[in-house]
C-alpha cells in the first residue's frame, strides 16, 4: 500500500510501531510533491531532517505536514503569495508553528494561497493558481487552496490553513478533504499575517475529522500574545469522538437549498441530511432570514479590517520596496502599488471607502449591526438545535479563470461559509459525494461556540458510515 | 452608489495606492457594482439589532507586566530592504 493512502493518525501509528521510519515518510512526501508538482500547491518546498523527531511528543509526531504561507515560520520565507512580501523571512514562529514543532510535526514547506488570503479560488496568488488534483483545469478553491490540494494529492498528511470567510472549508470541499474552522479564539493568531482580525482563525485541513481533531488538539490553547484566544473546555477532542449522533437535532436552513445551488451539490447535501437521519439524528428545516445579508456584511467588515491591517506594509520595515521614492509617502505608495495584486487593491479600496467620512454609518456601522443580527439568529437556532447543516459552496470547484472575471460573483459564492466567521462559531467541511462530473462535493456542520468537539464528532460519525472521505483523485477508494 | 473616477482616486490616496488611467476606470466600475449589491443592507431593519460585540464575553484581558527580551535588533533589521547601521532607512519624511 502507498503511504499516501493512510490518514495522518494511521501513519503516526505505523511510525510509533516502527513499521515506517520518519525518513521513509518524508521520502514518500517528497516523491508525491514531485509527482504532483503541476498542482502548484507549494511555494517553498523544504527537505526536513527527520532525525531529531521525538515520536512520543504527540499522537501525530513524525507525520509530514505543511503550512499555508501566511503563517510565520522562523527562517523560512513567508510571502502570503504576494510580491509585497517577496524576500520576507520571519525572525519568529507563529504560535501554531511553535505548538506543532514541539509536537514533532515534520514541515515539508509553505503552501500556495490567494494573495493575503483574499480570494476564493487561489488564483490571486502572485505565483500562479493552484490546480485541483481532481481536475487540473479547475481551481482548488481558496484561499487555502494549496493546503487542500496538497492534502488531497497525498503530498502531506495534513496542512494548516486559515479561515476568514471560508478559506479552510471551501477549498477542503472542492478538493474532497476535511477542513475545520475552530471557534474564534480556540487557536492563537500570533504570527498569522492578519487579514480581518475579528474573523481570522487558524485550523487544520486533513483526510478525516479524526485527523482534524488530532491536529486541533495540538494547535488549541490560550496564548497571552493573542488577547482573543481562549481555552476550549474539556479534554482532548480526539477522545470526544464517540461516532454517535443518535438523538442529536440538526437544523437545515431552508433558503440554503433553494435558488443558486447547483443540482449535484443540492442532491449530495440532501443525501447527507438523510445519512444523519439514518444514524438517528433529527434533521429539520428552519428559516434563518438574516443569513441573506451575510455576504454584504462580511465583505464590508473584512475589507475594512484589511484596509487597516495591511497599512503596515509600507516598503520600509519588511518586504518589497519600490526603487524610486522622493519622500516617505511616495515610497510607501509606490511600494504598495507595485507590491499588491489587483484583488488586494480592490479590497483595500473597498475597505478604505466604507470607513471614510460620510460613508461609515451607511456601510460599516450597518454591517456591524447586520453581523450582530446574524450571530443572534444563529445562536437562537443553536439553542433549539445541536448543529446546523448546510452546503459549503453553491457549486463544485469552478474552472480556472471563471471567477476572476466577476469579483462580485466570486464574493457571492461565499454565502454558506461567512456566517460561521461573523458569529465566531466552529464549523467543519467534509466530503459528502461527487457531482455529475465526478468532482467532490462538501457539506458543512456548524455548532455552538466552544463546542468544537460536537462538530467534529458529528463529522466523524458521518465518516464512519460513508466512503466519501476515502476517495482519492487518482482513482478509486482508499482501502 | 455612483463611484466616479475622481472618488476612486481619492480613496486610493487614502489607502496609499496609486491607480493609473485604465485601472482607475475599471476599479471605479467594479467598486460601484459591489457597493450596489451591498446597498441591499439598507432593507434590513437593524433598529433592534443587539449591540455588536466579541464572540465570547471576554472582558479586561490582561497579562502580567513582566519584562522579557525583545527580538534581536539584528534579526529584525535583516527584514528591511534598506538600513543604516541600527536604523531602518527611509527617504526624508520631514522637510
Amino acid at each position: 500500500m502507498e503511504f499516501y493512502n493512510l490518514t495522518a493518525l494511521e501513519l503516526a501509528a505505523a511510525l510509533k510501531k516502527g513499521e515506517v521510519s520518519v525518513a521513509q515518510a518524508v521520502q514518500a512526501a517528497r516523491a508525491r510533491m514531485e509527482a504532483r508538482r503541476e498542482d502548484n500547491a507549494f511555494l517553498t518546498p523544504l527537505s526536513p531532517a527527520p532525525e531529531s523527531i521525538d515520536l512520543d511528543a504527540s499522537p501525530l509526531a513524525g507525520v509530514p505536514m505543511a503550512y499555508k504561507d501566511n503563517i510565520c515560520t522562523r527562517g523560512v520565507p513567508t510571502t502570503c503569495a504576494s510580491r509585497m512580501l517577496e524576500g520576507f523571512v520571519p525572525p519568529y514562529d507563529a504560535a501554531a508553528a511553535e505548538h506543532l514543532t514541539a509536537a514533532g510535526a515534520v514541515c515539508m514547506g509553505k503552501l500556495n494561497m490567494d494573495e493575503f488570503a483574499m480570494g476564493s479560488t487561489s488564483e490571486t496568488s502572485c505565483r500562479g493558481p493552484v490546480r485541483n488534483p481532481w481536475d487540473p483545469q479547475r481551481s482548488a478553491g481558496g484561499s487555502s487552496g494549496g493546503a487542500a490540494a496538497a492534502v488531497a494529492g497525498g503530498q502531506v498528511w495534513y496542512a494548516i490553513g486559515s479561515d476568514t470567510g471560508g478559506s479552510i472549508r471551501q477549498p477542503a470541499a472542492h478538493c474532497g478533504v476535511t477542513g475545520m474552522k475552530p471557534t474564534y479564539g480556540a487557536v492563537s493568531r500570533y504570527g498569522l499575517v492578519a487579514y480581518a482580525s475579528s474573523l481570522d482563525q487558524i485550523g487544520p485541513i486533513a483526510r478525516s475529522a479524526a485527523d482534524c481533531a488530532a491536529v486541533l488538539d495540538i494547535l488549541r490553547g490560550r496564548d497571552r500574545r493573542d488577547s482573543t484566544s481562549v481555552e476550549l473546555p474539556g479534554g482532548p477532542l480526539l477522545d470526544a469522538l464517540t461516532g454517535r449522533v443518535k438523538g442529536l437535532s440538526i437544523a437545515l436552513p431552508e433558503q440554503y437549498l433553494e435558488d443558486g445551488l447547483e443540482g449535484g451539490v443540492a442532491a449530495a447535501v440532501r443525501e447527507a441530511a438523510d445519512t444523519f437521519r439514518a444514524l438517528g439524528a433529527r434533521v429539520e428545516t428552519v428559516s434563518l432570514p438574516a443569513l441573506d445579508w451575510a455576504v454584504s456584511a462580511y465583505y464590508i467588515l473584512a475589507c475594512a479590517q484589511a484596509s487597516s491591517n495591511l497599512a503596515r506594509f509600507d516598503g520600509v520595515t519588511c518586504g518589497r520596496r519600490a526603487p524610486e521614492g522622493r519622500d516617505l509617502a511616495q515610497l510607501c505608495a509606490a511600494s504598495r502599488t507595485q507590491g499588491f495584486g489587483r484583488e488586494v487593491k480592490r479590497r483595500l479600496l473597498l475597505g478604505t471607502f466604507v470607513l471614510s467620512h460620510g460613508y461609515y454609518d451607511a456601510y460599516y456601522k450597518k454591517a456591524l449591526q447586520a453581523a450582530a443580527l446574524i450571530k443572534d439568529g444563529l445562536n437562537r437556532t443553536l439553542e433549539e438545535y445541536d448543529l446546523i447543516l448546510s452546503p459549503v459552496a453553491p457549486t463544485a470547484a469552478p474552472r480556472l479563470g471563471e471567477s476572476l472575471s466577476s469579483p462580485l460573483e466570486m464574493y457571492l459564492s461565499d454565502l454558506y461559509t461567512v456566517p460561521a466567521n461573523l458569529a465566531g462559531l466552529p464549523a467543519v467541511s467534509f466530503p459528502c459525494g461527487l457531482d455529475g462530473e465526478g468532482m467532490p462535493v462538501g457539506v458543512q456542520l456548524m455548532g455552538r461556540a466552544l463546542e468544537d468537539a460536537a462538530v467534529l464528532n458529528a463529522a466523524h460519525a458521518f465518516q464512519l458510515a460513508t466512503p466519501w472521505h476515502k476517495m482519492h483523485p487518482e482513482g478509486g477508494k482508499r482501502p | 452608489m455612483r463611484m466616479s473616477e475622481e472618488m476612486a482616486d481619492y480613496v486610493a490616496g487614502l489607502a496609499m495606492l496609486e491607480l493609473d488611467g485604465e485601472e482607475r476606470r475599471e476599479m471605479a466600475g467594479e467598486l460601484e457594482k459591489i457597493l450596489d449589491y451591498m446597498a441591499a443592507l439598507d432593507s434590513l431593519d437593524t433598529a433592534h439589532a443587539p449591540p455588536p460585540g466579541p464572540v465570547l464575553p471576554l472582558k479586561n484581558v490582561l497579562r502580567p507586566d513582566e519584562p522579557a527580551p525583545s527580538l534581536p535588533r539584528e534579526e529584525l533589521l535583516a527584514c528591511a530592504s534598506a538600513r543604516d547601521g541600527e536604523y531602518f532607512l527611509t527617504p526624508r519624511a520631514v522637510e
